[in-house]
């Protein structure tokens, strides 16, 4: 704390011009002797001289003045605290979404660049890196069967026959809200309807103002049931003259994104003009399989959770794009770009557009190399193409759809986007160039094969819907590729007017972004994001809101949040309560990269003093973990000694170990690489276990691993994935359950340090099966 | 042997400011385009360790602005006000015993505490006034239910270790 003489100095150095209460002559004396000048009783009847009064009224307006000068500069320090969390949590999730897009960076790397070597690796491939997305209606009726389940008498939840009533809407809110499970064959029942239902939809719904008095819009709830429910408590039940429009993002990361869709839907069912779900880019079931719902849907539908999720894939693919208000109110998820194409967003075939997915076709792979990636034409050569075009299933000679689908690039961001971040503002993203060479003969073919239908997606198409689903908004000009989050782009204002004006339109309501407020203007009121997930990191980190609009088309916003408990925390303890969780999420980051970084710090320490300063500190750090953090202002929470300015970066690491682990050792590089790497190993079990069953043969899990750990450059022997199959499968019966790998992975990492290696046979020779049956353990 | 560069030492000063403000400039800056919109400026300004007065950020304001004023300021304005600001120390923080006596003034007969009432008159009416929503904010967490005063030696403590 300053001293009283640093503070007179610099009151005396200020320069200010408007009236202060600093400026009067008396200044040095007063702030001296402010308190020999505390007037003591009140004026006495007699009243005292005007220039004790004057005294008086100008002390108690300076200590008013400096207790508020005082406060707001603590206000304002909370405040950076609370921006500082908040970035926090959205570098860690945008680098986990990029970790989405390196994974399927690394499935299309494998798809063009691997050469299988036998023909057990190469069924293997085929395998795993196909879909099978677009069934044939037979096939899907098959697939929902709900018929032949039967619902147990002690069934005590919600019921539903169709037609659909709104009581049974109405009842299926306050089921959840009591905790109940829908049975699976509601679900698949419901799901099947729902799918009949989308599909006479267009791609761009249009809602007036005339039927319905008001319009409730409302963004991104992420499975949280409880703002739901919220909104329909606050705002009332849908009806007839109370229109709804959910804007995408219904799923994933909440734990209860399967009520939310099937009270959703069962809404819609029930009001189809006035009930509406715009797509978002978590309806997607690539994004699902990493992001929650998958495993959602698994744990409460253990039987049936895979007929669901294949059914709920097709009904994603069918949620129409955009809805429009009067004609004058454009609501999407994402935003928009600077070549915004509404008449093709309405002509193209929207169930044959998924942004995520990995296609695997000859059309796609010339999309991929197109895209300006190096390793382009010599090593195509490698992968046996006829193979990949004759294999049977993939590439349709059926009515329905007839051609595959429309190979969009392994990932958003690969959408051509030449020359991507600091584009100026004359928006020159250029328009991504279609394969050329024509396409390939065999698409010809079943085009002539196929029945009059709609505009193939083409790679303009695919490019539009990115757009709309991944796009956000920027203050500044110009319109340039959103490399955060690998697809879509940012636009500035300019493309907003743009937009507007060519549409004849009064603005843009959109979602995909979390506003601390729960929603935001920008673009001169012309762009309104509204965000509907309450406390979305943690209670009280932010407000969720919706907004209504009347025939005037006027926004009137709502802001709650879905937790009694926050309003009774000052914003001090809310804050404090959201910093210790993302600082938890912090520190695992942290510790995940600990060898990494203990050699960036001895780089800054060249004469091995085992100090560092707090700069070099804050270098290294950035360097290792690339989340783009202010490490300077985070610095008092994550390091304690800050005595002169220097750490012992050792003691450092180890504190920040026993923060992570209580028993073991951090020694080794195999539990790091695992623990860094464990959302991505998640989400590639997952695609590896296509059966869903939850379990993954050993000899999958290998094969796997190997593939995943040459792509990722993590020098991984063989001995040691076998001895990480061998010790995880602890049964012995040849199979892994994900979910205790998982969970055992730190364990695993001991024993395997233990136990003798040289008896796991070597995993070159893929034709044998490998670890399975270890001869010693 | 340590000999000391008064050049080097202000060079090193200077840029172990500049990243500082960097760092907390980009805190604000949601875009990642080296801009933040004004009226986040102000607290921007406090969370490098600076206590201005209403007044005296308004003309450090004047000095950062465009002059056409776009609604946000840039970083390149920024930095080199800020860094005059560092280096010259301005504004430095209130020290906690002026701070005390500051409310003393405002409990004359010393009892010890403020009223609510009495909080709200002076942070409403004199110096530079509270807006409505700074008033509850403050109230929340100062104003001892039961009592429906603010104890402000107690207050002050509290606020000071939490500061940090």
């Amino acid at each position: 704390m300053g001293t009283l003489k640093a503070h007179r100095a610099v009151t005396s150095m200020e320069k200010s011009s408007s009236p202060s209460p600093f400026r009067d002559g008396n200044t040095e004396a007063q702030e001296g002797k402010i308190h020999e000048r505390c007037p003591s009783p009140p004026p006495s009847p007699g009243g005292p001289s005007l220039l004790a009064r004057i005294s008086t009224h100008f002390t108690a307006f300076k200590a008013a003045a400096l207790i508020q000068r005082w406060y707001r500069r603590y206000m304002a320090r909370l405040e950076t605290r609370r921006r500082c969390t908040w970035r926090i949590f959205q570098s860690i999730e945008y680098a986990g979404q990029q970790d989405q897009v390196k994974l399927h960076d690394f499935f299309s790397y494998l798809v063009d660049h691997f050469t299988p070597n036998s023909n057990h690796e190469r069924d293997f491939l085929n395998c795993k890196f196909t879909t099978e997305r677009f069934l044939q209606d037979s096939e899907m009726e098959k697939g929902s069967d709900y018929e032949s389940i039967e619902v147990p008498d002690n069934y005590t939840g919600p019921r539903l026959s169709f037609p659909l009533l709104p009581d049974h809407a109405t009842a299926l809110v306050e089921a959840f809200r009591l905790k109940q499970q829908l049975h699976a064959r509601y679900v698949l029942n419901l799901l099947h309807e729902t799918r009949k239902h989308l599909v006479q939809l267009p791609n761009i719904n249009r809602v007036s103002t005339c039927y319905s008095e008001e319009i409730t819009v409302c963004g991104d709830l992420h499975g949280q049931l409880d703002d739901l429910i919220f909104i329909f408590h606050k705002n009332g039940l849908p009806s007839p003259e109370r229109a709804y429009v959910f804007n995408g993002d219904f799923v994933d990361r909440g734990k209860e994104s399967v009520e939310i869709l099937m009270i959703l839907f069962a809404f819609m069912l029930v009001y189809p003009k006035e009930f509406r779900l715009n797509r978002g880019n978590h309806e997607d079931h690539m994004v699902n399989l990493r992001y929650g719902l998958t495993k959602e849907v698994m744990h409460k539908y253990k039987t049936h959770g895979k007929k669901i999720l294949k059914i709920l894939q097709d009904v994603f693919c069918w949620l129409h794009l955009a809805t429009l208000v009067d004609e004058k109110v454009l609501i999407l998820h994402g935003g928009v770009s600077d070549m915004p194409d509404l008449e093709l967003l309405a002509k193209l075939d929207r169930h044959k557009v998924l942004t995520t997915e990995v296609v695997v076709s000859t059309l796609g792979r010339k999309t991929r190399r197109q895209k300006g990636k190096q390793p382009a034409k010599e090593k195509a050569a490698r992968v046996p193409a006829p193979e990949l075009a004759l294999r049977p299933g993939r590439l349709h000679l059926g009515s329905r759809g007839g051609t595959g689908p429309a190979a969009p690039p392994a990932s958003p961001a690969a959408a051509a986007r030449p020359g991507d971040p600091g584009l100026d503002g004359a928006g020159s993203r250029q328009a991504p160039q279609e394969p050329g060479g024509g396409e390939p003969p065999a698409l010809h073919a079943r085009s002539r094969l196929g029945s009059p239908e709609p505009l193939q997606p083409t790679q303009e198409a695919w490019k539009q819907v990115v757009d709309i689903l991944w796009s956000d908004p920027m203050a500044q000009e110009g319109c340039k590729a959103n490399t955060v989050r690998g697809g879509g782009c940012y636009f500035g204002p300019s493309v907003t007017e743009q937009l507007l004006q060519k549409y004849n339109l009064q603005f843009l309501i959109r979602s995909h972004e979390r506003k601390p407020e729960g929603y935001e203007f920008c673009h001169r009121r012309k762009v309104l994001t509204i965000f509907s997930a309450s406390n979305y990191y943690e209670v009280g980190s932010n407000r969720g809101a919706y907004v209504k609009l009347g025939p005037a088309l006027t926004p009137y916003i709502v802001q709650y949040q879905a937790n009694k408990e926050t309003h009774r925390l000052t914003m001090r303890q809310r804050i404090s309560r959201v910093e210790e969780s993302a600082l938890r999420s912090l520190w695992e980051k942290l510790f995940a990269s600990s060898l990494d970084l203990l050699g960036e710090f001895k780089k800054h320490d060249a004469d091995k003093t085992g100090l560092i300063t707090l700069s070099a500190w804050a270098e290294a750090v950035e360097s290792v973990l690339h989340l783009g953090l202010p490490w300077r202002m985070l610095k008092p929470q994550l390091v304690n000694s800050s005595t002169d300015n220097t750490l012992e970066y050792k003691s450092w690491l180890e504190d920040l170990a026993k923060e992570q682990l209580s028993r073991e050792n951090i020694q080794s590089s195999l539990l790091e690489t695992l623990y860094r790497n464990r959302p991505n190993l998640e989400a590639i079990f997952r695609i590896t276990d296509s059966d869903h069953s939850g379990f993954i043969s050993l000899d999958e899990f290998r094969q796997t691993w190997k593939l995943f750990s040459s792509h990722m450059n993590i020098d991984i022997t063989d001995d040691c994935i076998c001895d990480l199959a061998r010790s995880i499968d602890l049964n012995r019966d040849g199979h892994i359950d994900i979910n205790e790998f998982l969970e055992a992975f730190r364990i695993v990492e001991q024993s395997s340090t233990e136990g003798d290696t040289s008896d796991c046979p070597q995993a070159t020779n893929t034709d044998n099966s490998g670890c399975s049956k270890p001869s010693k353990r | 042997m340590w000999r000391i560069n008064l050049w080097e030492g202000t060079e090193l000063v200077v840029a172990e400011f500049h990243k500082k403000i960097k760092d907390a400039f980009e805190v604000f800056d949601h875009e990642a385009n080296n801009t933040v919109d004004v009226r986040e400026i102000r607290t921007i300004i406090r969370s490098l360790g600076c206590c201005p007065s209403e007044g005296e950020l308004h003309d450090l304001i004047v000095e950062i602005e465009e002059e056409e004023p776009t609604g946000y300021i840039r970083f390149e304005k920024f930095l080199p006000v800020m860094t005059k600001v560092l280096l010259e120390k301005r504004y430095r923080p209130i020290p906690e015993d002026i701070l005390l006596r500051s409310f003393e003034v405002l409990d004359p007969s010393k009892r010890g505490f403020l009223t609510k009432e009495e909080l709200i008159k002076y942070m409403t009416e004199e110096g530079e006034p509270f807006s409505q929503e700074e008033m509850e904010e403050m109230l929340s967490a100062a104003i001892d239910p039961e009592s429906n005063s603010i104890r402000y030696k107690d207050y002050i403590a509290m606020m000071v270790v939490d500061d940090g």
